[in-house]
């Protein structure tokens, strides 16, 4: 199992972890665990509805704080660079359309493996870093195709199961879907809940919904989304969250990119904060995953700052963040390149996925 | 500072980095007019008279800035006298055009928004995140705001016109926001100005007035001078100055009430405040976490409204202060300048010195001291965020005000408590509500004595809402409909003259003159009125009593004499009697109507007892009782639609202008007209759901004993209203002195000067009237004047959304 799962959610930067910086003078140190690979699964356990429902969310108040949260926060020169390099690290590399083809998967998985152009790479002095996304992500007829394409890159194949991306396939075949994606080789399984179930106030029964994709997916690393845009309130998105944790989701995720709002910075405070309520309740550190939406360098930026705010650095590595995307990376790429050369970039210099 | 600065290393360590915005254009501005400032004055730029100055200092580098000048009184004259030369072209100027005026100088601050934030950041020590943000928008939007209120000010502010010239003096802490707040209505008003600029902070103030000059104000209608509170006591006492704004500490507020008192000069006053940011239980406490953060380490806690008191629920005490520990330790305190982080420096080491001494006194006092691991830059005033538990509401800290970033909390158990708490200061500036109960919301936030009430919020300003105090936090509004009326009097006013001493001391009446009954025939009832407090007739403290002389030297009565202990009993009445304040605007009518409906049966009694005080014969005295009874129709029929206004700020939610009675306001009556005098001042006080202490004319005061019964007839509930006859200077003093009374209101009469000056203990609302009015003219006697006097604006914001 070790093994598995340093593969699966965990580290795979060739370099050794640095110890943690030492406290600078107006650089507040870290509060929560130290987890620098992975940490130990949410096992997840009963139902505890009286904590589920006790939630309380201010909208307004949400929204002023994910208004801020960019205007009090920002990045410069190396340290953007270093924060651009590691969203890329954090990366679900994505591809869920309707016409995908054995061609564009590899063509994705090819990008994966050298996410920046070599010249780049040199010129940040970052090759040792050996700087790959952190997971690609595809339909289930895909994965078979994907988990070739990536084979000795330590680079899992997440599939997106369970009848995405409304999930309201027959229970049985969801989880069958399930376990046959995990055959085919993924090694994290990206699955939605039931939007009808936070709709109606069906807890229990999202609860045990959750359960079985925790039974089914073995020990592979269970990324539940949420459909956020789907959920009406925030504080829908609260109660739904911590029902997730509760049952054992080893990331919440927001949307499946299929909505028509998908993940916003605002759902985002709200996600967080119900991981951060989890992890000092149980003790259990559980990931966040934002998706859909998230094209510019700028966004995915604001999402580490959100992470490092809210949560701390553990919630900065893959083990625990992935930012579901498939456009983000090209815009990285050129402020990177801007960042190295001192002129503004083009698209088309970047090998597209 | 010892940053990792590889990519490699920072790829590992995901820390921050330097972000500093460029201070270069700021600088260059400051150099290009050779570091030094003069005043500006009458649209010119001039030196000093006496050469003084001083340096303006960077108080996170300790750099010298610039030196400015020390204005003395050549200068402050001459900036008066400039204005006093532009008032009649400024205010005769169409509303349209100065509309023009204000939205070109909305404009100009836009197109320099960068540097005026650059400029506050280097000059104040604020975070270049708020100026950018916050304080350089809110001056374009006041701007912007005030444009309009001048080009609607001929329609919506008919019959006022201009209070004058306007001495204005504005604090260090939002430089040039502040500016926004006294310039722009008063220029929309017609009025012109000279503002003094804190003497720490002067720099955006003179780039704003180089800003105005080059929209092409015109000559004197703005004049800027430099210097300290020396410059601002010349401006203050200045007599060719119409009003006084100012913003800053009660302590100099209180001395510019005293100052001010008996001038005439209309005064609004912001001061300061220790406002409470209560947490009930059922609160979102991770927002709470960040109001608090908006609340007390917004720049650097140096906010007159700062949530400075925390009260939570008991409950979530522990789990709250848990959330904050760990939210301050993720605050970042650096250069200002720097984009990324979330305090400056505090303005100057003598502030700086002030927060270091509290804190002190805090831990002595056996609070619980919290501050984050890091540590402050030490190249600059800096203060780390401080937390304070264990606080009770009598330690020093708990009572006075800090401006800075230390936060003291204490507990309790009830809504009822939070009040209680919540109102035990003589501060009333602003207040939040936390809470997911819109009921347990709406009930709390107009039970707190504060002019600015955030539910689930804090710290939110926008020029389309007042802004202003209760209490000892001030008086007046900025911003909106109600802060226009600072600037504003009616135009009658400039017609009518002067009064007079109201009081003329009465003749001496010859013995021989006090009708005696003939022998032979049976004595007169004694019918000598006591005094009317707690809605019964009782006795004077001392049973003293004053003989009450016609116009033709007869002797027509006799009233009891109140001293300072019927004045304390009949506050005490009146406070008892708050519940009024409750009642709903349709009893209130209700019981005004019928006053009405028991002083009509009795007119030809009151002509009488008219005539026979003031004399001018018996229909002249039907007339002041028809006027009268006609009166009390008015403010019935106003009982119910004294309307609050919902304001249009950029939120999505409602923020609400609600008018709330004064309290317990003590009237001195005017000397003329005894009934309808009496009633055109106590009758909007009441309809408005204020308790009333009213000293009736002191010369006749006998319309408004009758009136007792009247009274007592007409279903109104002990203790609303309290009459005191007597000397009408004396029993006036001691309600101005009183620290439990919220207004006076003086007609008239030398004694207006002690009054204001008085007033001063508390900050007691004032209205003395220098002018006689024509009570007959409904006009001059009767409306909107007396219900704005008679209430105070709160604003309630309520953002909404799930």
């Amino acid at each position: 199992m070790p093994t598995t799962r340093d593969r699966t959610a965990g580290e795979r930067v060739a370099a050794p972890i640095a110890a943690p910086a030492a406290r600078m003078p107006v650089v507040p140190g870290e509060r929560g665990v130290e987890v620098h690979r992975r940490p130990p699964r949410n096992p997840g356990g009963p139902l505890d509805l009286d904590w589920a429902l006790a939630v309380r969310v201010n909208r307004s108040a949400v929204e002023r704080r994910a208004a801020t949260l960019p205007t009090r926060r920002t990045v410069k020169k190396q340290w953007q660079a270093a924060w651009l390099l590691r969203a890329i690290s954090c990366m679900d590399l994505t591809t869920l359309q309707g016409d995908d083809t054995p061609g564009n998967v590899r063509r994705l998985c090819a990008k994966a493996r050298r996410p920046i152009r070599d010249d780049l790479v040199e010129a940040l002095g970052v090759g040792h870093l050996g700087i790959t996304v952190g997971a690609v992500c595809v339909y289930h007829q895909l994965v078979p195709v994907a988990v070739e394409a990536l084979a000795g890159s330590g680079i899992p194949v997440a599939a997106v199961s369970t009848g995405f991306p409304a999930g309201l396939n027959p229970f049985r075949q969801r989880l069958e879907e399930m376990r046959a994606s995990l055959e085919a080789g993924a090694r994290e399984i990206d699955v939605v809940i039931t939007r009808g179930h936070v709709l109606t106030g069906a807890w229990e029964a999202l609860h045990e919904e959750v359960r079985a994709f925790r039974e089914a997916c073995g020990d592979a690393c269970l990324k539940v989304i949420l459909g956020t845009g789907e959920l009406a309130t925030l504080t829908n998105v609260a109660r739904a969250s911590r029902v997730a944790m509760l049952a054992g989701a080893d990331f919440i995720k927001t949307s499946t990119g299929k909505e028509s709002v998908n993940a916003t910075l605002p759902v985002g405070v709200v996600m967080v904060r119900q991981i951060r309520e989890f992890h000092e309740r149980s003790g259990v550190a559980v990931g966040f995953k934002p998706a859909g939406g998230i094209r510019a360098a700028k966004q995915a930026l604001e999402y580490l700052y959100l992470m490092k705010e809210e949560l701390g650095h553990p919630w900065l590595r893959p083990a625990l963040l992935r930012l579901g995307a498939s456009a983000l990376l090209t815009d990285i790429e050129r402020q990177l390149e801007h960042f190295a050369t001192g002129r503004y970039s083009a698209a088309y210099r970047h090998p597209m996925p | 500072m010892n940053h990792p600065t590889g990519i490699s290393e920072i790829f590992e360590t995901m820390e921050y980095g330097p972000a500093p915005e460029a201070e270069q254009p700021a600088l260059e501005w400051i150099t290009r007019h050779g570091g030094e400032f003069g005043l500006y004055v009458g649209g010119r730029w001039v030196k000093g008279q006496d050469g003084r100055g001083f340096d303006v200092i960077n108080p996170a580098t300790r750099a010298k800035l610039a030196r400015v000048v020390q204005a003395g009184p050549a200068d402050v004259s001459a900036a008066v006298a400039a204005a006093r030369a532009a008032l009649p072209g400024w205010a005769a100027l169409p509303g349209h055009a100065r509309a023009r005026h204000l939205y070109a100088l909305a404009r100009a601050v836009q197109k320099h928004a960068r540097l005026l934030a650059v400029l506050e950041s280097l000059d104040n020590g604020k975070s270049i995140r708020e100026t950018r943000d916050i304080d350089i928008p809110l001056v374009a939007r006041h701007f912007y705001h005030h444009a309009g209120w001048a080009q609607l000010l001929e329609t919506e502010f008919a019959g006022h016109g201009p209070a004058g010239v306007v001495g204005q003096i504005i604090p260090w802490n939002f430089p040039l926001l502040m500016v926004a707040w006294k310039v722009a209505p008063a220029l929309a008003a017609g009025c012109t100005v000279v503002l003094k600029p804190a003497e720490f902070t002067p720099l955006t103030a003179l780039a704003f007035a180089e800003l105005a000059h080059e929209a092409g104000l015109p000559a004197g209608v703005l004049n800027v001078i430099t210097g300290d509170g020396e410059s601002g006591k010349l401006l203050v006492d200045h007599p060719d100055v119409d009003k006084i704004a100012f913003t800053g500490s009660t302590e100099v507020g209180r001395h510019i009430r005293q100052a001010t008192a008996g001038t005439g000069k209309k005064l609004s006053l912001e001061l300061g405040g220790k406002s409470p940011f209560i947490v009930f239980e059922d609160a979102d406490l991770d927002s709470v976490v960040e109001g608090v953060v908006d609340a007390i380490w917004f720049n650097q806690g140096q906010v007159c409204c700062a949530g400075s008191r925390l009260l939570v629920q008991e409950g979530v005490a522990a789990p709250l202060i848990g959330k904050l520990r760990a939210r301050m330790e993720k605050l970042r305190v650096g250069s200002p300048l720097d984009k990324a982080v979330d305090m400056g420096a505090i303005v100057a080491p003598v502030q700086l010195e002030r927060i270091r001494g509290l804190v002190e006194k805090g831990v002595e006092e056996g609070a619980q001291m919290w501050q984050p691991s890091w540590a402050c830059p030490t190249d600059g005033y800096f203060y780390p965020p401080t937390l304070f538990t264990d606080v009770s509401p009598s330690a020093t800290i708990a009572q006075v005000e800090i401006f800075g970033p230390v936060l003291v909390s204490m507990t309790f158990r009830t809504p009822a408590e939070a009040v209680a708490l919540a109102n035990n200061t003589p501060f009333g500036l602003a207040a939040s509500v936390w809470t997911e109960n819109i009921n347990l919301a709406l009930d709390i936030a107009p039970k707190i004595k504060a002019g600015v009430v955030w539910v689930n919020c804090t710290n939110l300003f926008d020029a389309a809402a007042g802004f202003g105090g209760y209490r000892e936090s001030g008086f007046g509004r900025e911003g909106g409909r109600e802060g226009m009326w600072e600037y504003l009097k009616p135009e009658w006013e400039t017609a009518n003259a002067e009064r007079g001493t109201r009081n003329e001391p009465a003749a001496t009446v010859p013995r021989s003159e006090v009708p005696v009954p003939r022998s032979g025939q049976l004595p007169d009832i004694d019918r000598t009125p006591k005094l009317f407090i707690g809605g019964k007739q009782v006795r004077p403290d001392q049973t003293y009593s004053r003989r009450i002389v016609g116009p033709d030297g007869r002797v027509v009565g006799e009233v009891g004499e109140g001293n300072r202990k019927d004045v304390r009993n009949a506050v005490e009445a009146a406070h008892a009697a708050a519940g009024w304040a409750q009642a709903t605007g349709h009893l209130r009518a209700q019981v005004l109507y019928y006053i009405a409906e028991n002083l009509a049966p009795r007119s030809a009694e009151f002509a009488a007892r008219l005539d026979a005080m003031i004399g001018g014969g018996v229909d002249a005295g039907r007339r002041e009782v028809d006027a009268a009874i006609a009166r009390l129709f008015t403010y019935a029929a106003w009982a119910d639609k004294w309307d609050g206004a919902v304001h249009h700020t950029p939120v999505r939610g409602v923020t609400l202008a609600m008018n709330e009675p004064i309290g317990v306001v003590g009237v001195a009556c005017p000397a003329e007209a005894p009934l309808l005098g009496f009633v055109s001042l106590v009758a909007p006080l009441v309809a408005t759901g204020n308790t009333v202490v009213a000293i009736p004319s002191e010369a006749a005061p006998l319309a408004a004993t009758d009136f007792y019964a009247v009274l007592e007839t007409s279903d109104l509930p002990a203790g609303v209203i309290n009459i005191l006859t007597g000397s009408t200077d004396a029993l006036a003093q001691v309600l101005a002195e009183h620290l439990d009374v919220d207004g006076v209101w003086y007609f008239g009469g030398s004694a207006g000067r002690a009054v204001e000056a008085a007033s001063a203990g508390n900050m007691k609302r004032t209205w003395v009237e220098p002018h006689r009015r024509d009570w007959l003219d409904p006009r001059q006697g009767e409306g909107r004047e007396f219900l704005r006097h008679a209430t105070q604006v709160k604003n309630i914001w309520i953002p909404y959304g799930e």
